[in-house]
């Protein structure tokens, strides 16, 4: 019936409602995505605040300006809570996720649209809780994986490990919910002709985190469970006096983790994969060996979770298979690599600012991938385990590389979210601002590692001052990149109207189809994609 | 929202206030909770609590004016709908997968070697499998089987009937409740005595506590086929229930095999 249908244009229901309406009870995908946006700044305002003080006690040896240490730890605890679930998770997945997923498959809006609703405010209430966690009693100063017997009553009395946990559960359960939707929607709502073999990669992407976050995240709130039943009601499910065994919280903890890891990247591969499409003015170069490497990190990030614990006493056998499984992720992320190479190969390339963001994107994904392939051996990660090396891979890889992504992604999108432009020369100098300054931050911290500096904490003997002082003024470059960004968002509310494609022919998903800003509604009359092409 | 002239399958929502009240009361929920859990008074947690089941009977009662309003939700709708709830279901059996790995953790020594050699653990005296246990596996599978006759029945169109068998699957559910009751009161180790009483009491609790809600949901849907919602061709409310009254049943099999049965089976009564 729907592709048949004569549009009509009579307006039914299409009033906006009013401010309280629109925008805490809203069941639209753009705002919801918005919002989601807005959370992911806020959080990502804090928890960048949180490392910039972090490094600033790390600049020399000693004793700075953080003297009490159970401070220092939650502030490293936070850090991580804040960017892995409210910054990165909320902008990728519920921001751009919610804004371009339906306007890529070429549907009037999600799923279910008011459990889109409840997903969001589940976060806030979750980031809320967070926050207090950080400020009422001690602070959980548990390190981002709340292992017990440090995140037990005896180490960590008062709630704030509590308020931590139950933080968690609602950031968890708004995921579980979010996951389903996104399911629903790319399964059930894609346009005429639009096969499962012609979606745009970035919704490709999206499917596969859904499908992540739907089977790891129930796995870290029951093992989120028995930690808050360990603390408050008597169980003994991580106390090895009374039968139980700490290591248990690990495999649980990280047999979420590592899906999380990617449940974090992949929507960035889906993000860089249309830039670099884009901007070359080339279809991707290996569709659906793009897609199907994605699928296959996907499935195999569930069967590797215990190359985050080698140093627990396993027996041989045990390492041996987990880093072997390990390195067999290097063989589609090869693929991934290489299929962007091939894009931008012969194709008309646009040094455009998302553009090199994707290619800032590439280079950090790849460093942090090679250093991933070195901790991957059981036997060395036995050395570098808990160093300064294991802190600059994982940001390399996880945190910086998302977070070039993420500004890739706005700056492809914003003229579509927003209907302005940015200030094209502001934002190339703040690209490479943030470049160099994350590469100078996280670059030195493999030599520290390297020569054995021991993470989370906040002393260190005199022979590591060298490189923690260059990546502390890293982190200083960082900082003047991030307040260069947030004028950039300012000033974008003053620049110039964006058009409706406004990156030429390179640009060939349905999102470029309606117009700048896009609709309240869109897609009300379904694009017919029969017989075109994959639309990468 | 649907409007007749409608181009297309999809049900565009109105604006509703469920999701941020809903997600109000699980903020109060938590934060009465840790006050609870911190000697202090839990009426915080219980006013959100009442808080979200008024959110729930808001939210689904809005739900299923929506699908007696015949025209949002279509076919692909409800589609869409049954695909959520197993993907729903999905994420159950995960969060149902962490207390197994707690359970097989401290009793097979397959990836670390902390695993019991003894197990139960000594002075732990376990039920006896086939006893109530296996009394409540039984009367789980009839309960599957009663509810699948109401199915049919409904498939059929004779909505009395299915009312009949969904009274009697709500009654079967309602006796395993009583049974697990009965189990925990006269149970012989306590919910504080080592990783035997946890892994068993999170476990089977979890699993009651699901049991309970889906006897509700088999209620509401035993209450909705009096009301006359429920057609030969359309049920998807009753289809959900049914579901997930089938994982209950399910992970039940798993918890008697595994907990019950094998974790029993090493006890030797002290002679």
């Amino acid at each position: 019936m729907a592709n048949t249908a004569e549009a009509h244009h009579d307006d039914h229901d299409h009033h906006m409602p009013g401010f309280f309406t629109r925008w805490f009870c809203s069941t639209n995908h753009k705002d919801i995505g918005t919002l989601y946006i807005l959370v992911s700044f806020i959080a990502a305002i804090i928890g960048g605040a949180m490392s910039w003080y972090i490094r600033l006690e790390l600049a020399e040896p000693g004793i700075q300006y953080i003297d009490d240490f159970q401070f220092y730890n939650v502030l490293v605890t936070a850090h991580g809570f804040l960017m892995v679930f409210f910054v990165v998770m909320p902008a990728m997945i519920g921001g751009f996720g919610n804004w371009f997923v339906p306007l890529m498959i070429g549907a009037p809006d999600m799923a279910f649209p008011r459990m889109n609703n409840i997903s969001l405010w589940l976060l806030v209430a979750g980031f809320i809780l967070l926050l207090l966690s950080a400020v009422i009693g001690d602070g959980p100063g548990t390190g981002w994986t709340v292992y017990p017997p440090l995140s037990n009553q005896e180490y960590q009395p008062g709630p704030s490990v509590d308020l931590g946990i139950l933080s968690l559960h609602l950031a968890g359960a708004s995921s579980i919910l979010g996951a389903i939707n996104f399911i629903v929607t790319i399964f059930n709502m894609r346009a005429p002709g639009m096969t499962i073999h012609r979606m745009p990669l970035f919704v490709w992407a999206i499917l596969i985190t859904a499908f992540l976050l739907l089977l790891a995240l129930p796995v870290l709130a029951g093992a989120l469970t028995m930690l808050l039943t360990d603390r408050n009601f008597g169980t003994a499910f991580f106390v090895s006096g009374q039968g139980g065994d700490p290591v248990l919280w690990q495999h649980l903890f990280w047999f979420f983790g590592h899906p999380e890891v990617y449940i974090i990247i992949i929507p960035a591969f889906g993000i860089v994969s249309q830039i670099v499409s884009t901007f070359s003015n080339k279809p991707v170069f290996g569709y659906l060996g793009m897609a199907y490497a994605m699928s296959a990190i996907g499935v195999v990030g569930f069967i590797v979770w215990a190359h985050h614990m080698f140093t627990i006493g396993f027996d041989v056998s045990t390492r041996a298979y987990f880093t072997a499984a390990t390195m067999v992720i290097a063989v589609p992320t090869g693929v991934k690599i290489f299929s962007w190479l091939a894009t931008m190969w012969g194709g008309s390339i646009k040094f455009e600012v998302p553009m090199l963001y994707a290619l800032g994107f590439i280079f950090l994904f790849v460093v942090g991938g090679v250093t991933g392939i070195t901790l991957a051996n059981a036997s060395a990660d036995l050395v570098f385990h808990d160093t300064y090396f294991v802190v600059a891979h994982f940001h390399y890889v996880m945190a910086i590389a998302a977070i070039l992504a993420m500004f890739a992604g706005y700056f492809y999108w914003i003229g579509k979210m927003s209907g302005r432009k940015y200030p094209r020369g502001l934002a190339k100098l703040q690209f490479w601002v943030f470049f160099i300054g994350v590469n100078v931050l996280f670059f030195p911290q493999h030599f520290s590692g390297f020569a054995g500096m021991p993470r989370r904490i906040p002393d260190y003997p005199a022979p590591y001052e060298g490189w923690n002082y260059v990546s502390s003024l890293g982190a200083l470059i960082t900082m003047i990149g991030t307040i260069l960004f947030f004028i950039i968002v300012w000033r974008t509310f003053y620049g110039e109207e964006a058009e409706a494609n406004e990156w030429g022919e390179g640009a060939t998903t349905l999102e470029w189809a309606v117009a700048s800003p896009a609709p309240w509604h869109t897609h009300e009359v379904l694009p017919d994609m029969t017989g075109k092409a994959p639309a990468e | 929202m649907a409007s007749s002239e409608s181009n297309h399958p999809y049900h565009l929502v109105n604006p509703s206030k469920w999701p941020f009240v809903g997600s109000l009361a699980g903020f109060i929920m938590a934060t009465g909770g840790i006050y609870y859990m911190h000697d202090g008074s839990i009426f915080a947690f219980l006013a959100g609590t009442a808080l979200m089941l008024y959110v729930m009977y808001g939210w689904w009662s809005d739900v299923i004016s929506e699908a007696e309003g015949g025209v949002d939700h279509t076919s692909v709708v409800k589609h869409g709908l049954r695909v959520g709830m197993v993907l729903f279901i999905t994420s159950e059996v995960m969060f149902f997968f962490a207390f197994f790995w707690a359970f097989f953790d401290a009793t097979v020594p397959l990836i670390t070697r902390t695993a019991h050699e003894i197990w139960p653990p000594e002075g732990v005296v376990p039920f006896a499998a086939f006893g109530i246990p296996f009394l409540n596996t039984l009367i789980l599978l009839t309960s599957g089987a009663t509810v699948t006759v109401a199915h049919h029945k409904i498939l059929h169109g004779d909505r009395a009937g299915c009312g009949r068998w969904l009274a009697y699957t709500v009654i079967l559910g309602l006796i395993f409740t009583g049974l697990q009751a009965y189990e925990y009161i006269h149970a012989t180790f306590g919910f504080t005595d080592g990783i035997y009483s946890s892994t068993f009491y999170l476990a089977t609790g979890f699993h009651g506590f699901h049991v309970i809600v889906g006897t509700l949901f088999l209620l509401v849907c035993y209450f909705r086929t009096k009301k006359g919602h429920f057609t030969a061709d359309t049920h998807i409310g009753f289809e959900a229930a049914a579901w997930y009254w089938h994982f209950v049943d399910v992970v039940w099999l798993f918890l008697f095999v595994c907990i019950y049965w094998w974790g029993g089976s090493g006890y030797v009564p002290p002679s």
